[in-house]
């Protein structure tokens, strides 16, 4: 029998160990799912093996990951800055519904506007409407405390519901026989491929985004505030930093990123509106947030990681028939192993001594 | 023939509102215990998943609820060992849990997509069933109904009358007297975990085993967030609860009876309904916050070391 015991560590664990527990983590989950292959039928080996090929192990197959990590990425820096805060926002998933249905509005208004003015306008509309829904929870959790976790939930359902009424309804395309989709967006309105990659230039916009909120957050006195209100609220209002207004302005900046990215799936990646660019990277955002730490570069590294795995299970289910669903085991795996690895940041696990 | 109409809404309001009631009466033990559990839409799609096999393959819907239950212990055992013994955030695990949930049932249950089980059918209690109004409205549903209908009494038996109760809301309101006054803080937690997971998952099995009978992805519909919505609204009390689950069964049914009679609304409006709901319900709520039981050290983990 072995007696272990938890105590604290004198200095936070360094970037060697914390990414070996990283590694560790995300092995246990990688084996959990493996067993859970097995338990449906599936060798397990085999079944990794064809989902990480299936991720990156062709060229197509690395474009459509990184294609997959442009949205994901720009949702889960919009889900970071929230959580540096403690504002639990888990709405990136309504936010980028709601600036896909913005940018929409914008292209189906004005098809004709050039390229240098359309494109602006509908990332602008694309943030606006993202930024508002981002506002609506804020503004309640500030002026009335209600619970921000299920605001932004409940506004999820309310958002795809809203973009699945504008598509089978209104902006319904009369000659798409049936099929709940707008138009396709004039070519002014298009976000296109980068050469002949699969590869929008959205992922440029990701970089200079990226990029600026990197520095915003090192280098701004509002990016320091934000980290200092995070860790303590009361400290925070005592140092006079106005923390109802920097929640606020936080999650418009959160809903807003999300819209971008609603606007570039719907330009770039299907170039019309319609129902199944809804597929969950509001929610794959808020475990790749986590799981970079709530950095922005990481959040980078994660994107693509965690998209790849997107596109692995989609390889799994055409190459084996594993049910899509097994997405949604990886990355809860993925998610809690991490977080439980989280406590060897400040603790470690040492053998008791035999008095 | 329009009182009918109100009564059989009513009846429909009851029997919609009942998968909601036991879920939110699960996170109200759990919350009760300071652990916050946002993973009860996961525990409860397993409960559903769990009941429905269960009582396919023995053929026993009771033995297929009460399987459901312990898998949603086991669901939400998941939420304890990762922030009980690991200090993981509660609110991050409780998502991820509800991801893994719905990712496991959705995975485990595809071949089960669309076929039958064996389930509970209404069954009107002799005598109450006869009482005007209301004998229509409460006693001509089913088994799980009427069961569901004892819990929020024994919950509130249990925390206002009894030692353990009375300990359990010590170790959610201020976690260190607790420890102070003797108390296996960590054991509590645990039994908050568990206790409530098990009610979440017999929510979960209500909706496979009652109210349709069958097995389809994602059956738990948000169900799970609005029993989160509803610990709020019910200001922790098991009582209070009872009237919001049966408010927003109220609101589905109105949906699903709109949606049927085909009226000019869209149905992605419709289906709006309840969420928006939730939302409102909150900001109201949010008005006399001051009278709720909300525990004091709620998703506040306790530091592992002795």
């Amino acid at each position: 029998m072995l007696h272990m015991r938890i105590a604290k560590r004198q200095e936070p664990l360094g970037l060697g160990g914390s990414c070996l527990v990283l590694v560790l983590a995300l092995a246990l989950s990688l084996a959990l799912s493996g067993f859970l292959l097995f338990l449906g039928g599936t060798p397990p080996v085999k079944g990794l093996s064809t989902l990480f090929h299936g991720a990156f192990g062709s060229r197509w197959a690395f474009e459509d990951s990184v294609l997959k990590a442009i949205p994901i990425f720009l949702c889960s820096l919009g889900v970071a800055i929230a959580f540096r805060l403690k504002v639990w926002n888990i709405g990136a998933e309504g936010q980028f519904a709601l600036g896909a249905v913005g940018a929409t509005w914008v292209a189906l208004s004005y098809p004709d506007w050039p390229a240098y003015f359309l494109l602006p306008a509908m990332i602008a509309m694309a943030a606006a409407a993202g930024g508002f829904w981002g506002l609506i929870p804020a503004f309640l959790r500030q002026k009335l405390r209600t619970n921000e976790i299920i605001v932004t939930l409940m506004m999820n359902y309310v958002a795809i519901l809203f973009l699945d009424y504008l598509v089978y309804g209104v902006w319904k395309d009369p000659t798409s026989f049936g099929f709940p989709m707008t138009p396709a967006f004039s070519d002014n309105a298009v976000v296109g491929k980068i050469g002949s990659s699969s590869i929008n230039w959205g992922i440029f916009h990701c970089l200079g985004l990226g990029f600026l909120m990197w520095g915003f957050l090192k280098f701004t006195r509002l990016g320091f505030e934000l980290k200092a209100a995070g860790d303590n609220v009361a400290a925070a209002r005592y140092a006079g930093i106005p923390y109802d207004r920097l929640v606020m302005l936080v999650m418009v900046m959160s809903g807003a990123l999300a819209g971008w990215a609603g606007f570039l799936e719907a330009s770039a990646t299907v170039n019309r509106l319609q129902p199944s660019i809804m597929v969950g990277y509001g929610y794959t955002a808020i475990v790749v947030a986590w799981l970079a730490r709530l950095n922005p570069l990481s959040i980078g590294i994660a994107s693509i990681l965690l998209a790849g795995l997107r596109v692995g299970v989609e390889n799994l289910q055409l190459d084996l028939q594993v049910p899509a669903a097994f997405g949604g085991i990886l990355e809860g795996l993925i998610l809690l192993t991490v977080l439980a690895g989280g406590l060897f940041t400040h603790y470690k696990i040492e053998r008791k001594r035999i008095r | 023939m329009t009182t009918e109409i109100i009564i059989s809404l009513l009846a429909a309001a009851v029997q919609s509102g009942t998968p909601i009631l036991y879920a939110t009466l699960g996170e109200i033990f759990t919350e009760k215990s300071g652990v916050l559990n946002l993973g009860v839409e996961g525990a409860m799609i397993l409960g559903a998943l769990a009941g429905f096999m269960v009582a396919k393959f023995t053929g026993s819907p009771v033995i297929g609820f009460l399987a459901a239950g312990v898998v949603g212990s086991f669901a939400t055992s998941i939420h304890g060992v990762v922030c009980l013994w690991f200090q993981g955030n509660q609110v991050v695990s409780g998502l991820a849990l509800t991801i893994l949930g719905a990712g496991l049932a959705n995975y485990l249950g595809t071949a089960y997509v669309g076929l039958s089980a064996p389930g509970f059918n209404p069954l009107a209690l002799p005598v109450l069933s006869e009482i005007p109004v209301l004998g229509k409205i409460f006693f001509q549903q089913d088994l799980l109904v009427y069961f569901s209908y004892c819990i929020p009494f024994l919950m509130w038996l249990f925390f206002a009358k009894t030692r353990y109760g009375l300990s359990l809301r010590a170790v959610g309101e201020y976690p260190a007297a607790a420890t102070a006054a003797g108390l296996n803080v960590l054991l509590y937690r645990w039994v908050g975990i568990l206790v409530g997971g098990f009610f979440m998952g017999l929510g979960g099995a209500y909706l496979s085993l009652a109210y349709t009978h069958l097995w389809t992805t994602n059956l738990t519909g948000g169900r799970g967030w609005i029993a989160v919505a509803l610990v709020i609204f019910a200001f922790w009390r098991p009582g209070r609860a009872v009237f919001g689950a049966y408010l927003f069964g109220g609101v589905m049914a109105l949906q699903l009876r709109l949606q049927a009679s085909g009226t000019q609304l869209p149905s992605s409006l419709l289906l709006m309904l309840p969420y928006a709901l939730t939302v409102l319900v909150l900001v109201l709520s949010s008005w006399k916050k001051g009278s709720s039981d909300e525990p004091g050290a709620l998703g506040v983990n306790i530091e592992p070391v002795d």
